[in-house]
């Protein structure tokens, strides 16, 4: 962790120039008129955002975002802790509305449709863009009864046979459904962790959203749960779009194909994961993924 | 070497202190050691002292006597007729055989001593048995008689012999010792103290009513008490906006937890009788006042069990597009119920032992009756042993700590039913 150095600095560039090669200083802001390096816009995207800010009481802490999250893809949002990359994530299902003092401003749409519109529900809007948190969360209920609980809510199920056949395809699709198909009754929470992980993966998708949201899905997994859940990651993406935040670097860039760089409330740069590991535009990027902070 | 030499003298300087350490920690050890000894040695002494003085009321002196039901006495007319069978002289069945067993008692003064021997309620007793079956009119049976509390008291040793001799009772003694050495005293269990309600004498005086009452007032208490509270509390905890209003709501509860009950009784008196015009003394008022009194209790504890629910639980549940209802009804409600359960059972603890509101409230009347509903008038447990304690009668010092007894073996099987229910409820998560 590097130490922060208060103080504003009005230009960008001349911060960047001015930031010294060791492991330390890190200006405070970016200046009103940051813009992302990198093409931030894609064809037919399934989300759009534009210009949103994040509030949390006085701290603002999104700045002027505007990013697409292209479909079939997965995009990973890397970046120091405390950059916004959770806080942007969670504006994208409205997950940030049960937080006090949260306020968002500017645009983010699914397939064209403003989802923070006064009139949208936010109930339908968390089934077509579901989440997955950092830390393994099953309800302390049984197996079965943690994938059913969403397709029944939403009613997506007309019988008990039906509901049987999404719990089914939803644990297979995870690919958990092996390990736990003779267990079904057994309470959720006395799985493995990454069982678990990929017990709350199927549950997401039980529901059929358009949208996966990924908090962090791996931290507190060990590595061989965490490269069972990274591969079910890039088979998820045939059919649905995925965005990732990730602490790991490795990890951005085994599973994903687009990646953006979030520093500070700002989003720094995008771009094609290869060439944002390969050959980052901005210093601030430069620096965070050769290990320079971070 | 020199740094060598350094850590050594640390090492030296740890040394040196540990001592003080180690006996610091044993003082400090034995000092809560003690506290919970001397604790415990209070509890010993208030259930020793208790049980000694109150396990003899749950047996009672009955007194053997061959009754004969004189058609001459109960039915002159021989018309059957319940209304006066009802009406019916049964102190004559009762004297008739004292009568016969001491022929010599002649003056008025001994013979009405002689009558005291058996308890006003025998009489009761052998007329519910006439109306119960008129056939036994006409025959002799041998039936076991209760004795008068005086008499009683005697017979369990609580009210030496030489005292009463000395006192003038010198034919008392005499006669009780030939009721024994015929094997007609004998100490049987007390149903009456579980049956029936108050009375001015002891030996039929019970806690029935007074359990009965405690039990209405409980039902009516947690009737209200457990859905108020449990739906102010969801509504504090997961919808109320975070204000000044709120806060001032939130800080009024934590007062109200504080507030002397008699208050809650002055209140009661004031809106539910006066107001209201609900009847004096009645289960349903002393539970409206209880429900007044134990409800922060219960939103406190419903509070902090809904606060306990990890929010991860709550992100999974919206996280699949749970609405906001059905967030908390299936999934926060379920994980916080244990918490609750006990807090409004301790709640209901609190206000089974509670007597100063209802004394407000009139339910320290004098009644005899044992209570059918919520409206009839009716005493509770703790009000009834403030009523016997006050109460002259030796026998009634007895059934003041059985009462005692009876109550705290509620309090504890509701504390422990609480433990029970967290038990089983608890889930891991």
């Amino acid at each position: 962790m590097s130490s922060i150095e208060t103080g504003v600095v009005e230009d960008a560039a001349v911060a960047a120039q001015s930031m010294p090669a060791g492991k330390h200083k890190v200006q405070e802001d970016l200046g009103d008129g940051f813009e992302t390096v990198g093409n931030v816009r894609v064809n037919d995207p399934t989300m759009s955002t534009s210009d949103v800010q994040v509030f949390y009481g006085d701290k603002h802490a999104i700045k002027n975002v505007s990013l697409d999250i292209a479909q079939n893809q997965v995009i990973a949002m890397i970046g120091p802790s405390g950059c916004g990359k959770s806080t942007y994530l969670r504006c994208l299902n409205r997950m940030n509305d049960t937080i006090d003092g949260c306020r968002v401003e500017g645009s983010i749409q699914l397939e064209g449709q403003d989802i923070y519109d006064k009139k949208l529900d936010v109930v339908p809007l968390r089934a077509r863009v579901g989440m997955v948190f950092q830390k393994p969360n099953p309800f302390p209920k049984s197996i079965y009864d943690n994938i059913a609980y969403g397709p029944s809510i939403h009613g997506l199920a007309g019988n008990r046979a039906e509901l049987d056949e999404i719990v089914e395809k939803s644990l297979q699709r995870a690919g958990l459904w092996e390990e736990v198909k003779d267990r079904l009754d057994a309470p959720g929470t006395g799985l493995s962790g990454g069982q678990q992980q990929r017990l709350c993966i199927a549950r997401t998708i039980a529901v059929e959203p358009e949208v996966i949201l990924m908090d962090e899905p791996c931290s507190a997994l060990d590595p061989i749960a965490t490269a069972k859940v990274e591969e079910l990651i890039d088979e998820l993406r045939e059919n649905y779009t995925i965005a990732i935040v990730t602490h790991s670097m490795q990890q951005a860039a085994r599973v994903s194909q687009r990646t953006a760089y979030f520093h500070l409330g700002y989003l720094v740069e995008v771009g094609e994961t290869t060439q944002v590991f390969t050959n980052p535009t901005h210093k601030l990027t430069e620096d965070y993924i050769t290990g320079r902070f971070g | 070497m020199n740094q060598s030499r350094s850590r050594s003298r640390t090492a030296e300087l740890v040394e040196a202190s540990l001592k003080r350490r180690y006996a610091k920690e044993s003082r400090f050890r034995m000092m809560g050691l003690g506290a919970i000894g001397l604790g415990l040695l209070f509890v010993l002494i208030l259930f020793v002292s208790i049980i000694s003085n109150g396990y003899g009321a749950f047996v009672q002196t009955h007194i053997r006597m061959a009754v004969t039901f004189d058609s001459a006495i109960l039915d002159p007319q021989g018309t059957g007729d319940p209304e006066v069978l009802k009406q019916a002289d049964y102190r004559q069945l009762v004297r008739q055989p004292l009568r016969e067993m001491f022929p010599d008692v002649k003056s008025r003064r001994d013979k009405r001593k002689l009558y005291q021997f058996i308890s006003g309620g025998a009489e009761r007793e052998l007329r519910d048995m006439v109306l119960a079956d008129p056939s036994i009119i006409g025959t002799t049976k041998e039936l076991w008689l209760m004795a008068d509390d005086d008499v009683d008291m005697v017979v369990k040793g609580h009210i030496a012999r030489e005292d009463v001799i000395a006192n003038g009772g010198e034919k008392l003694i005499q006669w009780l010792e030939r009721f024994e050495a015929e094997d007609r005293v004998e100490r049987q269990f007390n149903t009456t103290f579980f049956t029936s309600g108050d009375s001015r004498e002891p030996e039929q005086s019970g806690i029935g009513g007074a359990v009965a009452g405690s039990f209405f007032t409980l039902i009516v208490t947690l009737l209200l008490a457990f859905p108020i509270g449990v739906a102010a509390a969801v509504y504090l905890e997961e919808f109320a906006p975070r204000n000044r209003f709120t806060d001032l709501i939130e800080v009024n509860i934590n007062n109200l937890a504080a507030v002397p009950s008699i208050v809650f009784g002055l209140l009661g008196l004031a809106m539910f009788i006066n107001l209201f015009g609900l009847p004096r003394s009645a289960p349903l008022v002393g539970g409206l006042v209880l429900t007044l009194m134990t409800l922060p209790t219960v939103i406190i504890a419903a509070r902090a069990a809904l606060k306990s629910v990890p929010p991860s639980i709550r992100e999974a549940a919206l996280g699949v597009g749970a609405s906001k209802m059905q967030t908390i009804a299936h999934h926060v409600l379920p994980l916080a119920m244990p918490g609750m359960l006990t807090g409004a059972i301790i709640g209901m603890a609190q206000a089974l032992g509670e007597t100063a509101p209802l004394l407000m409230i009139g339910m320290v009347a004098f009644i005899v009756d044992v209570p059918g509903g919520p409206l009839d008038p009716s005493t509770v447990l703790p009000v009834q042993i403030y009523l016997w304690a006050d109460s002259p009668e030796r026998a009634f010092v007895e059934r003041t700590s059985a009462a005692i007894m009876v109550l705290l073996a509620f309090l504890i099987s509701m504390n422990a039913l609480a433990v029970i229910l967290r038990r089983k409820f608890e889930r891991r998560w």
